[in-house]
């Protein structure tokens, strides 16, 4: 699991790093796409990849050692909808200075 | 008031006004005073925070109740409050001339709603005490700064915003990515708790990878060399009003996270990671800024590259790691916060006057319009580093401190550079101040933005001559990011058993 994830990380950021550096602002666009994918991954997998654990719990704290950290979730929440607008933004500039 | 909801006034009364601007985009009038009164508030709240913690005192908000290390802090310390008292001073100024020189194509797409908002953004990266939240803030900012520049005319506007955003954004994913890493490895990414962890943890395997990509992170936004060949092709292209602001406050929130994270977090005892790097490259920076300069013609240009000399001389301050340096950094910044923007003002004055920043078309200002004249000396002066002003006793005390540290090559650099600028002042003055035919085709800008320009000046001045006190300032808020006690007892609670005891 943690090596599937980690190939996956080096795989989108190698991906958007090339794309990056492409001819038309649609590539750099994808290019930083890629790259916040690879990024929110990498914060994803730091809590932790744990699996076959129950969803929810009761008040007993000693079942929590099967579980993973849901922090970075949280996080991994917040820079998905930065990483959204920032896509809706580049969008319409791509947009407004294309010619009508 | 406490210190509190001091700093929620100076942070949150920006945001509020915006919000009140939104819904009125017609409405100019209305939308510039509502700037101006939030923009007030929020500089008189900064100065109240200065005046609190100049003992070396630190103030925490917990959000929601929620204890460290688990919720979102906002810490203030000496540092952040003179930080963020000075960028509102000139937030503040640019506001005026924004609202007075900018024509309709700015001031119709909301305009100070957006200025608002970028002076939000920087409060808070300022204000943050942990590293996810000042991605986010980095966000806050960068997005207002994205859509202000958006607004340039033409293709050069667009080719040049495109750099901005994509370079931008490259820095946000460096960041973003680091901060993952950083979690992972530690398991928290509160300043203080993480500072704790890793001076108990003392392995230089759990922070020099993620340290190497915060550094090209913060790289980027301070505009070091290599990482700032976007600034040069695109701050010239704003309009003075908006430039001022950004060259005063962008590249030096980056410059804070360098202070605020390597300087103190990552810092134990006698170094922090990537030191002799950041060294290097301060000097790189410093050299080659000033040596960029010189090929060029307009003002706008001339005075973009010396954004970027002077923030080597910043991080050199930082890379040498003395309380002397630290504390001459930390002057540095205030000081060249208040004169790079006042320079961008004052081009704003002549290009009012004269139609044009060009080198090659203005002529003659000293004989039409004295007073722009002796604006712009100040500043000029100052930036090079002429007693009494300012700017001299910031490069004297830099200078100090990298002869203490026995570099004298990076001495060398300090004086040498210093007089690079002379030079590059005094081409601006010779082309566009000395000169007898005149050649205006413009009109005599108004009072208002000249008593800005002017006030600014002052406060230069009352800097060189009040150096004492001011730079007791500096000195204090270096203090509290090499033993950041105060800090730890504000955001984990006093007493608490893992923060160790002064030596």
């Amino acid at each position: 699991m943690e090596l599937l994830i980690a190939l996956t990380i080096g795989l989108l950021i190698a991906a958007g790093l090339y794309r990056l550096i492409g001819p038309t602002r649609i590539d750099m666009v994808i290019g930083l796409l890629l790259l916040s994918q690879g990024a929110n991954l990498t914060i994803f997998a730091s809590g932790g990849l744990k699996h076959n654990a129950t969803a929810l719990i009761d008040g007993d704290p000693s079942k929590l050692a099967g579980l993973t950290d849901p922090l970075p979730q949280a996080l991994v929440l917040t820079a998905i909808v930065i990483g959204f607008g920032i896509l809706a933004f580049l969008l319409t500039l791509i947009l407004r200075s294309s010619p009508k | 008031m406490t210190p509190q909801s001091l700093m929620l006034l100076c942070l949150l009364a920006p945001f509020v006004g915006a919000l009140a601007c939104l819904p009125f985009p017609g409405r100019r009038r209305w939308s510039a005073a509502v700037a101006m009164v939030a923009m007030a508030l929020s500089l008189a709240a900064a100065i109240a925070l200065v005046a609190k913690t100049s003992g070396g005192e630190a103030f925490a908000i917990h959000a929601g109740g929620w204890s460290a290390p688990f919720g979102i802090v906002l810490v203030v310390d000496a540092f952040a409050s003179l930080m963020l008292a000075v960028c509102q001073l000139v937030v503040v100024a640019s506001l005026i001339f924004a609202a007075r020189t900018l024509p309709s194509r700015y001031t119709r797409r909301h305009l100070f709603p957006l200025i608002l908002l970028l002076s939000f953004g920087t409060s808070g990266a300022f204000l943050t005490g942990d590293l996810f939240n000042l991605y986010v803030w980095f966000e806050v900012l960068l997005l207002s700064s994205f859509a202000l520049m958006a607004i340039l005319p033409g293709q050069a506007g667009r080719s040049g915003t495109w750099r901005y955003v994509v370079i931008n954004l490259v820095s946000s994913m460096l960041f973003l990515a680091a901060a993952g890493l950083i979690y992972g490895k530690t398991g928290t990414l509160n300043f203080a708790d993480l500072r704790l962890r890793l001076l108990e943890a003392d392995s230089p395997f759990l922070i020099e990878s993620s340290a190497a990509l915060l550094f090209g992170a913060f790289g980027i936004k301070a505009a070091l060399i290599p990482l700032a060949f976007w600034l040069p092709s695109s701050y010239p292209l704003l309009p003075p009003a908006l430039s001022a602001m950004f060259a005063g406050l962008l590249t030096k929130v980056g410059l804070y996270a360098f202070y605020r994270v390597f300087g103190m977090v990552f810092a134990s005892g006698e170094g922090f990671p990537h030191r002799d790097l950041l060294l290097g490259l301060a000097l790189v920076t410093m050299i080659g800024g000033v040596l960029g300069a010189v090929g060029q013609n307009g003002m706008r240009r001339i005075l973009s590259f010396h954004i970027i000399s002077q923030v080597g001389y910043m991080a050199l301050a930082l890379a040498l790691f003395t309380p002397l340096a630290l504390a001459a950094g930390i002057f540095y910044l205030g000081h060249h916060i208040i004169v790079k923007a006042n320079l961008f003002l004052v081009t704003g004055l002549v290009e009012t006057r004269a139609g044009s920043s060009d080198l090659a078309k203005v002529k003659g200002l000293m004989r039409s319009s004295p007073w722009i004249a002796v604006l712009f000396a100040v500043p000029a002066l100052s930036l090079a580093g002429l007693p009494p002003l300012s700017g001299f006793f910031a490069k004297f005390a830099l200078l100090k401190a990298t002869l203490e540290a026995g570099n004298t090559f990076a001495a060398l650099a300090v004086v040498g550079v210093g007089l690079l600028t002379i030079f590059s002042m005094l081409k601006i003055w010779r082309a566009a101040f000395w000169g007898g035919d005149v050649v205006a085709t413009g009109r005599p800008p108004a009072k208002s933005l000249m008593v800005t320009s002017a006030a600014l000046a002052l406060v230069t001045i009352m800097i060189g001559l009040a150096c004492g006190p001011v730079f007791g300032l500096a000195e204090t808020a270096a203090a509290c990011l090499l033993d950041p006690t105060a800090y730890h007892e504000a955001v984990l609670g006093t007493g608490n058993p893992r923060i160790p005891a002064k030596p």
